[in-house]
C-alpha cells in the first residue's frame, strides 16, 4: 500500500482499531442502559438519560477535559486504575474511551427505539409461557431489536471514527500511538505540504462512513426482514 | 373441585369481591366490559397482584395472599390464549408451537407435537410466518402453543372476539375438542351469549365485581336473572340428537321426543348437539297454533313468569327435553294469563337458531 505514507496508513489503523474496541464494548452498556431507559421504572431516569446525552450537546473539548480530569493519573478513576496497571490518558486505549463516551448517545438512542418498539404484550406472552425475565429478554426481545442493535452499532463505530476534540484532548495527538484519522488530518493541515496527505484522508474518511451507513442499512434491511418473518 | 377461584380487590373506584368453584372442563367468565373478568384472568396469570385472595387449579396452588404465596407469571405453568393471538413473529409456527416447552419442568407431562398438530389441522402450517396466517390459523396455533406448554391452567382471553363470524364458526369446534379432551382446567373469558352455550362447562356470571350466578352452562343461561347482563345474553340451552336430514334443507332434531327442524346442518346422524334457542325468539301460544309458517313448536307447562320494572317478561317453559325461555311483553303474559302450572306452547322459527348457537353435545 504505498498510496499511503506509513504515517497515514498508521493512522488509519489506529483510527479502525480504537473504533471497534470502542463499539465492542460499549455494546452490552449501550443494551443495558437503552433497555433501563425504555423499560425501566427507577428513580433516577431522568438523570440517567441526561447524564448518556451529555457528550451529544456539551462541546468535545470539554468530555476530553473531564475525562482527562477523571481518568488522568492524577484524577481519582486514573490513579485507582494505575495501580492496577492500566493508564488511559495519552495512550491508544484512552482514545477508545473518549470515543466509547461520544459514541455513546447515538447507539442508546438507536436501540432504545427498537426496544420501545418491541409490543410489551409479546414479552407478557413469553413470560406466561414460562420463561423467566431474563429468558424472555434472550428469546423475544433480543432477537427483536436485532436491527436496532446492528443499526446502533454502525452508528457508534461510524461516529467513534471521526471523533476529534473529545480525543485530542484526553490523549493528545501523537503519532502511531494516538494519532487518529481525524488528528492525522488535523495535523497534516498544520504544517505546509500536508494538504495532499490530509485530502488522501479525507476521502478514506468519506469512504468509511459511506461504507458504515451503506453496510449499516443492508444488515438491518436483512434482519428487519427476517424478524418480521416476510 | 378442580378450579378454585377467591378474590378481593379494590382500584379506582372499582371493587371486586368473587369466590367459585368449578369442574373440570371450560369455565366461562361471563359478563358485560368493567364486569371484573379481565381482573379474575390477569390474577390468575400473576399480571396484577389482587389485595386477597387465592386460585387453585387441579391442587396446584398459584397464590394465596392469606400463606402470602406467590409465584410470579413464568413459574405459574400456564398455557394463555390472547385475544389476539400473540404469536412471536419472529419465529415461525413449529418454533411458536414449542415456545413453552423448553420452560416447562422435565417431571411435566409431555404433549405430543404430532397429535396436537392433527388435532387443529395445522400440519401444512408448520414452516410458515406469522404474518402468512389468516387469524383463524393464527388463533389455532396459539390453542396449539397453550396445549403444548403443559400447562395446569388454560386461559383464554376472548379468543374469538377479533375474528369474523366464519372464523368463528371455524375455531369454536377445537374449544369444544379442548374441553373434552383435555383434563387440564380451562378459565374462559367471553361476553358472547352463543358462545358460553356452546363451549361451557360451568359459566360465571360476573355483574360490577360480584358473581351475579354460578352452576353449569344450561342451569346458568337458563335463569331470566342473567337479562340485565344483556337481553341477547337470555337463552334456553337444549340437548338434542340429530334424527333425519331431509330433502328441503332441514336437519330434524330430537329434544326430549319432540321434533325440531334447524337449517341443515353438517351432522350425522345420531350425534349429540347442544343448541341456544334465544328468547327474544321465541313466541308462545296457549293453544297448539294451526296455519302457522313456523315449524318448531315444542309443548310444556309453565314453570314461571318473571317480570321486572319495564315492559318485558320473561317466562320459563319446562319442555321434555328441559327448558325454554321466551321473552314476551307483560301485556301478553296477562292477557295469555301465564302462570305456573299452565300448559303452553312454544314457537321458534327455523332460522331462529343460528349457526353458532349449535355445539357439540
Amino acid at each position: 500500500m504505498d498510496w499511503l505514507s506509513p504515517q497515514e496508513w498508521q493512522a488509519v489503523l489506529l483510527s479502525l482499531k480504537v473504533s471497534f474496541w470502542a463499539t465492542v464494548i460499549s455494546l452490552p452498556f449501550g443494551v443495558g442502559v437503552a433497555y433501563a431507559l425504555a423499560r425501566g421504572v427507577f428513580p433516577g431516569k431522568l438523570l440517567l438519560n441526561g447524564l448518556v446525552h451529555l457528550p451529544l450537546i456539551m462541546p468535545p473539548v470539554v468530555t476530553g477535559y473531564l475525562l482527562l480530569l477523571t481518568f488522568g493519573t492524577q484524577g481519582p478513576i486514573g490513579a485507582v486504575l494505575q495501580d492496577f496497571g492500566i493508564v488511559l490518558a495519552f495512550r491508544w486505549t484512552g482514545a477508545v474511551l473518549a470515543a466509547a463516551i461520544m459514541a455513546f448517545p447515538l447507539m442508546v438512542r438507536a436501540i432504545r427505539l427498537s426496544i420501545e418498539a418491541v409490543d410489551p404484550k409479546l414479552t407478557e406472552a413469553a413470560a406466561t409461557f414460562g420463561a423467566s425475565p431474563f429468558q424472555v429478554f434472550r428469546t423475544v426481545t433480543l432477537p427483536l431489536i436485532l436491527p436496532g442493535i446492528i443499526a446502533g452499532a454502525v452508528l457508534a463505530f461510524a461516529k467513534a471514527m471521526g471523533e476529534f476534540g473529545a480525543t485530542i484532548t484526553f490523549v493528545s495527538n501523537i503519532p502511531g500511538q494516538t494519532q487518529t484519522l481525524p488528528s492525522a488530518i488535523h495535523a497534516f493541515l498544520q504544517v505546509p505540504g500536508g494538504e495532499s496527505s490530509a485530502m488522501r484522508l479525507v476521502l478514506i474518511s468519506v469512504a468509511l462512513a459511506m461504507a458504515a451507513i451503506l453496510v449499516s442499512e443492508w444488515v438491518s434491511a436483512r434482519i428487519a426482514k427476517r424478524v418480521a418473518g416476510k | 373441585m378442580t378450579l378454585s377461584v377467591s378474590l378481593k380487590h379494590a382500584f379506582g373506584g372499582f371493587d371486586l369481591d368473587v369466590t367459585f368453584q368449578a369442574p373440570a372442563g371450560i369455565t366461562v367468565l361471563f359478563g358485560p366490559s368493567g364486569s371484573g373478568k379481565t381482573t379474575i384472568i390477569n390474577a390468575a396469570a400473576g399480571l396484577l397482584r389482587p389485595d386477597t385472595g387465592c386460585i387453585v387449579s387441579d391442587g396446584w396452588e398459584l397464590f394465596d395472599t392469606a400463606k402470602n404465596h406467590w409465584l410470579p407469571t413464568h413459574k405459574r405453568r400456564l398455557g394463555y390464549i390472547f385475544q389476539e393471538g400473540r404469536l412471536f413473529p419472529h419465529l415461525d409456527v413449529r418454533q411458536n408451537l414449542l415456545y413453552g416447552q423448553r420452560f416447562a419442568p422435565n417431571s411435566a407431562p409431555r404433549e405430543d407435537l404430532g397429535r396436537v398438530v392433527e388435532m387443529l389441522g395445522i400440519g401444512h402450517l408448520l414452516a410458515r410466518r406469522p404474518d402468512m396466517l389468516s387469524g383463524g390459523e393464527k388463533q389455532r396455533v396459539a390453542i396449539g402453543r397453550a396445549l403444548l406448554t403443559s400447562p395446569r391452567l388454560i386461559l383464554a382471553d376472548e379468543p374469538l372476539s377479533a375474528l369474523d363470524g366464519a372464523h368463528k364458526a371455524e375455531i369454536m369446534p377445537y374449544f369444544e375438542r379442548l374441553r373434552d379432551e383435555v383434563s387440564v382446567p380451562i378459565l374462559y373469558v367471553s361476553h358472547s351469549a352463543a358462545e358460553v352455550a356452546r363451549l361451557a362447562t360451568s359459566v360465571v356470571a360476573l355483574d360490577q365485581g360480584r358473581v351475579v350466578q354460578t352452576g353449569p352452562a344450561a342451569e346458568v343461561l337458563n335463569d331470566p336473572m342473567l337479562a340485565p347482563l344483556g337481553v341477547r345474553a337470555v337463552g334456553a340451552l337444549l340437548e338434542a340428537v340429530v334424527t333425519a336430514h331431509h330433502d328441503d334443507g332441514l336437519t330434524e332434531l330430537d329434544v326430549g321426543g319432540q321434533r325440531l327442524l334447524l337449517p341443515r346442518l353438517q351432522r350425522e346422524t345420531g350425534s349429540r348437539l347442544r343448541i341456544r334457542i334465544p328468547a327474544h325468539d321465541v313466541i308462545l301460544s296457549r293453544k297448539r297454533p294451526v296455519g302457522l309458517s313456523a315449524l318448531n313448536i315444542l309443548h310444556g307447562t309453565v314453570e314461571r313468569v318473571r317480570s321486572g320494572n319495564g315492559p318485558g317478561a320473561i317466562v320459563s317453559l319446562r319442555i321434555s327435553g328441559g327448558t325454554v325461555l321466551a321473552r314476551i311483553t307483560r301485556r301478553s303474559a296477562t292477557a295469555l294469563d301465564l302462570e305456573a302450572g299452565v300448559e303452553c306452547y312454544a314457537i321458534a322459527k327455523t332460522i331462529a337458531v343460528a349457526p353458532e348457537d349449535v355445539g357439540r353435545g
